[in-house]
């Protein structure tokens, strides 16, 4: 498993009703590319986070294909219509297997 | 030689040209971090920057972009190594058996106002200390525990977590009494030229400040922003691995990180941007 791995995200705590929100997702990886070689000449493997989902009571907003291209701790900023309150859930895939989870509650006033 | 100056001519050769340039700072923009910080990123130099008549942050001199990842904390890659900091913070480490909140507890409340100060004396020791000094002094003698290479990850992680707690404060370090001979061998260094291009750090950074350097925006090499997360490396650098690249981009042999030189710079330069704000980290390109 990459060490440091950290999910981070910022969600409005609060809308109205078919207000369009941002948010914001980072999550700390290295994003090893698989590209470069260590010292002794030998390649190191593939390490990133390839797959980025972001649901919303179940329903899908976001799903992102991650290649070897993009750099260390991949941020993402995109937007959302919140029709209720309800939460979003982000998920994050990374190449060893592990899987990474993030929740946030949003309330429709 | 004043930005203005710089830029106008930049603008003048983009309309000749028809080319929008990217590395124009916006000169009037006011740092405020997350909406409620508002920095000090222009003020009137103290009186021992005889050569300056106004200090400026590195921050104006960065593209809109870089300085816009620097006005909100989520944005900030640097936040990532704040966190890592804070991890470090709470763990055990050394024979004492013994974390760094184990003593000093809430770092909020017991690192404010710490970095703005440093470097400084320790009367103890006898000597000027820079807060990556202090930081595996207290690792090697109150915990018991293996220092951080001094210009490491780790160490940048430390530092900036130790940084965030006074930002916004002035930068006030002292320069007289026990430290003055330091800020007087750091002062000669600032001006002394180095390596085969014979450059010291005031021909670039005191007299060329605002000018480009190939595709680089001069600063006036200011290290209230420090550590620093680079674009370029994506990481945090500490104030003696960018004294390091500086001397060696002169084609010198280098000081080493940690060196009585490179203390008495850090004290100098330090002391050079005493009244702009604490902005560590800051982001730069």
């Amino acid at each position: 498993m990459a060490s440091g791995v950290k999910p981070r995200v910022k969600v409005p705590k609060t809308a109205s009703a078919g207000e369009t929100i941002t948010i914001k997702t980072l999550i700390s990886h290295k994003m090893e590319s698989g590209q470069r070689k260590d010292g002794d000449g030998n390649p190191i493997p593939r390490s990133i986070i390839n797959r980025f989902t972001c649901d919303f009571n179940g329903e899908n907003v976001i799903d992102v294909v991650l290649e070897p291209a993009i750099s260390t701790n991949p941020f993402f900023e995109f937007e959302a219509v919140v029709p209720e309150s309800g939460e979003f859930k982000f998920t994050w895939y990374d190449d060893d297997g592990s899987v990474y989870e993030e929740a946030k509650s949003v309330e429709v006033s | 030689m004043t930005i203005k100056a710089a830029t106008r001519a930049t603008t003048a050769i983009a309309l000749a040209t028809g080319l929008a340039f990217a590395a124009t700072a916006d000169e009037s923009a006011d740092l405020v971090v997350n909406g409620e910080i508002e920095m000090v990123t222009r003020t009137a130099a103290p009186e021992h920057t005889e050569n300056l008549d106004e200090i400026i942050s590195g921050w104006v001199f960065r593209s809109d972009e870089t300085q816009q990842l620097q006005m909100d904390d989520f944005d900030n890659p640097g936040m990532i190594f704040v966190d890592q900091g804070m991890d470090q913070w709470n763990e055990v480490a050394g024979s004492a058996e013994k974390s760094c909140a184990s003593c000093h507890e809430n770092v909020e409340d017991s690192m404010a106002g710490v970095r703005a100060v440093y470097p400084k004396w320790n009367e103890e020791a006898g000597e000027v200390r820079t807060l990556a000094m202090q930081i595996n002094d207290c690792r090697e003698n109150q915990m018991g525990a293996e220092k951080y290479g001094y210009t490491s990850g780790q160490m940048a992680n430390m530092e900036a977590l130790i940084s965030v707690q006074s930002r916004g404060l002035p930068v006030n370090v002292a320069i007289d009494g026990p430290v003055q001979a330091t800020w007087e061998a750091g002062k000669e260094l600032y001006y002394t030229r180095t390596g085969q291009l014979e450059l010291s750090c005031a021909n670039c950074h005191e007299d060329n400040y605002g000018n480009m350097i190939r595709a680089d925006h001069l600063s006036q090499g200011q290290i209230n922003g420090f550590p620093v997360y680079r674009l370029k490396n994506a990481k945090l650098n500490t104030a003696h691995a960018r004294f390091k690249g500086c001397v060696r981009d002169t084609r010198a042999e280098t000081y080493k990180p940690g060196s009585a030189e490179f203390v008495a710079l850090e004290l100098y330069v330090a002391s050079r941007g005493n009244g702009l704000s604490v902005e560590a980290p800051s982001v730069r390109n």
